[in-house]
């Protein structure tokens, strides 16, 4: 039997004999390379934390906002309203620990774990290249570039809306916490000051709601720029944030 | 100078008798928290200790706060915090009135100097030199320097006092500032509160005056004993908030069966007060059990926060007003809907140059 496979794709012996790729297919293959980008920690922390942003997102909205009175019995028996406000403190405190073990991670992880924690504003070639992704999105260039890490632009947006929004959120949060653990607590004496900054409790509420919203918006846009680029662009992003590889999908410089 | 009297002297002097002096101090200790082997060292401060004159001085306000003292729930309470208080100068309480009252405030500073405790009530406004409120043919604010001086420590009775009150909502026409913000040398205690509750007012007073020193502030520098909890937190119908069951409407039935007032706008869970707990007119009630929320009156800058019957409410950020889900909805909308569209440009584009390839 003669080999018909050209000899540089010789290697991919399996898949050529089990018939399941075409010579396209292996031309393809060869071309493709993937570098490791997250590590576990941090995949375990965004899907951790996705998570918890989303439990903390519907059940602070019904906080402020609650559901329809229920009469499902004695209200000594009923905790509806507590309940919810019980998931809200759970993931936010979830939240908080995993946001403190990223920042460790930031300093025990590889380069792409510092990424999100730093914008690099000083580099005249960083600010080119938001502007380059942001024509990409805007339809005006036909091909996006490359990056190993986040594009510019999600840099940016992860650094205000998640490294800089989660610490609000968290600040907030944490401070509107101490005002029902009490005068004295562990909370009130970590972030009863940011009460005493505000005056009115009413207007913190606010703003940790305000917050809500801009998480809200960054996760709509995120989902769908992250299913976007795995179709459109040039590299892998969903299943990087699922098995850390990012794959390249040409050989093509830039 | 002539001997000054003791507490426990001029109460007697008063007309109060030793039984209910007793009871007095053991009402005292119990209102400030602390256990009955306080009350014989109430008994000998008060029996030992010159009295503390208190000057009580009147700017921008509309003497609700007087009106809340003299009608403390425990008249006896009232009474011997009254007789303790110098009245030299007071303009509700006062007897003399012009020129004579003037000379009496003049006297008391004279004679107390370093000594007094100056209570406030009002705020003084400072737009126009301070002309948009007169007392004794001055502005305010230059009595309340005066005044604050030689003073001990200042009492800021009232939301007026304290934050500014009605006066000082936005625009704040006149410049009306909070006491502390005009006197920064003297320690200062709020008592906030539109009007604040009378038990809280001579509470204040009876620790101060007893003890000779400020009782625990809180950061705002409000006693702990009175504002370190919220209405919420010690709200009746609390178990109604934490079972989900709340007014809807003010005439539906779950108004009638007195369930949570949070949808109603009340700001139990924002404002820190004594009112839960000890109540208003002699502990008859409060505004949640009248069936009414709370509108915060104890807070700063509580008129500027948006609606009284609102929960989610509006916030003034760089100089714009905002409703945070109306802004944060519309904005969550747009952005859905430009995903949606972009996403039918980015399919119709891909679709293109997939034909554009096919077609070579
Ligand atoms: C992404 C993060 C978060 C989001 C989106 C979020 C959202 C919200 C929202 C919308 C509210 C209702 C505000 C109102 O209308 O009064 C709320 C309330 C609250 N949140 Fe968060 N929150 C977050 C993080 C946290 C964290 C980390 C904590 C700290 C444990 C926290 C503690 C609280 C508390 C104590 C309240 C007030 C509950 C009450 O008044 O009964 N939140 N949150
Ligand atoms: C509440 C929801 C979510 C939040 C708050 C969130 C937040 C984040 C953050 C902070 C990062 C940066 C990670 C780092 O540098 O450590 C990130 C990256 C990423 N997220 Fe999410 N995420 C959410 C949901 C999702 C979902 C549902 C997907 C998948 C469809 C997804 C896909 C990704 C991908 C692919 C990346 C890597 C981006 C890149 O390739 O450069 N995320 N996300």
């Amino acid at each position: 039997m003669t080999d018909l496979t050209p000899p540089h794709l010789r290697s991919f012996e399996a898949s050529v004999l089990t018939g399941d790729a075409t010579p396209e297919d292996l031309e393809t293959l060869r071309k493709r390379s993937s570098v490791y980008v997250y590590e576990s920690p941090v995949r375990l922390w965004h899907w951790v934390n996705a998570l918890a942003i989303t439990v903390l997102a519907v059940t602070g909205y019904l906080i402020g906002k609650p559901l329809p009175s229920m009469q499902i019995s004695e209200a000594t028996h009923q905790f509806v309203m507590g309940y919810i406000r019980f998931a809200h403190f759970a993931a936010g405190m979830i939240l908080t620990v995993g946001f403190f073990g990223r920042i460790y991670w930031a300093f025990m992880g590889n380069s792409h774990a510092r990424q999100m924690f730093i914008l690099p504003i000083t580099n005249r070639r960083w600010w080119y290249e938001v502007f380059y992704e942001l024509r990409w999105y805007m339809f005006l260039v036909p091909e996006p570039k490359k990056y190993v890490g986040h594009n510019p632009l999600a840099h940016a947006a992860m650094f205000f809306f998640m490294t800089l929004g989660i610490t609000f959120m968290m600040l907030t949060g944490w401070a509107l916490y101490a005002e029902g653990a009490g005068q004295g607590s562990l909370p009130d004496t970590f972030m009863g000051w940011l009460l005493g900054l505000i005056g009115n409790s009413q207007i913190l509420h606010m703003l940790h709601r305000f917050g809500m919203w801009s998480m809200v918006i960054f996760v709509l846009i995120h989902v769908y720029a992250a299913i976007r680029e795995d179709i459109m662009s040039r590299q892998s992003t969903v299943s990087t944030m699922l098995s850390g590889h990012r794959t390249f999908k040409d050989d093509r410089p830039d | 100078m002539t001997q000054i009297e003791t507490f426990y002297e001029v109460m007697r002097r008063q007309g109060i008798t030793r039984r209910s002096f007793m009871k007095y101090c053991s009402l005292t200790a119990s209102a400030l928290g602390l256990g009955p082997a306080f009350v014989p060292k109430i008994a000998h401060a008060m029996e030992t200790k010159p009295r503390t004159p208190v000057i009580w001085v009147n700017g921008l306000e509309c003497t609700c706060c007087s009106e809340s003292f003299i009608r403390g729930a425990h008249p006896l309470a009232k009474d011997v915090v009254l007789s303790m208080i110098s009245l030299d100068y007071s303009h509700t309480l006062m007897a003399s009135a012009g020129h004579a009252a003037e000379a009496a405030l003049e006297d008391t500073i004279q004679k107390y100097k370093g000594n007094y405790i100056l209570a406030v009530e009002g705020n003084p406004p400072l737009n126009e030199d301070g002309m948009f409120c007169i007392v004794g043919g001055k502005p305010f604010v230059k009595q309340l320097r005066h005044v604050a001086k030689d003073a001990k420590a200042i009492i800021s009775w009232g939301a007026c006092a304290s934050y500014g009150c009605v006066q000082a909502a936005a625009p704040n026409p006149t410049r009306a500032t909070p006491v502390h913000k005009v006197i920064t040398d003297k320690p200062i205690i709020k008592v906030p509160g539109c009007p604040p509750i009378a038990e809280v007012m001579t509470g204040v007073i009876t620790y101060m005056l007893t003890f000779d020193r400020l009782p625990e502030l809180d950061r705002q520098g409000r006693p702990a004993m009175f504002y370190g909890q919220r209405i919420h937190d010690k709200c009746y119908r609390r178990p109604h908030f934490d079972a989900g069951q709340f007014v809807e409407a003010w005439d539906d039935d779950n108004a009638r069966k007195g369930y949570c007032l949070y949808k109603m706008g009340c700001k139990g869970p924002t404002t820190y007060n004594a009112c839960s707990t000890i109540r208003w007119n002699e502990g008859t009630s409060f505004p949640i059990q009248s069936g009414h929320g709370c509108i915060g009156c104890s807070e700063d800058g509580f008129w500027d926060q948006g609606g009284f019957y609102d929960r989610v409410t509006n916030l003034k950020a760089f100089g714009v007003e905002a409703n945070a889900d109306k802004v944060g909805m519309t904005a969550a909308g747009v952005v859905g809907g430009s995903i949606a569209v972009h996403a039918a440009v980015s399919a119709l584009k891909r679709a293109q140059k997939k034909q554009e390839k096919a077609e070579g």
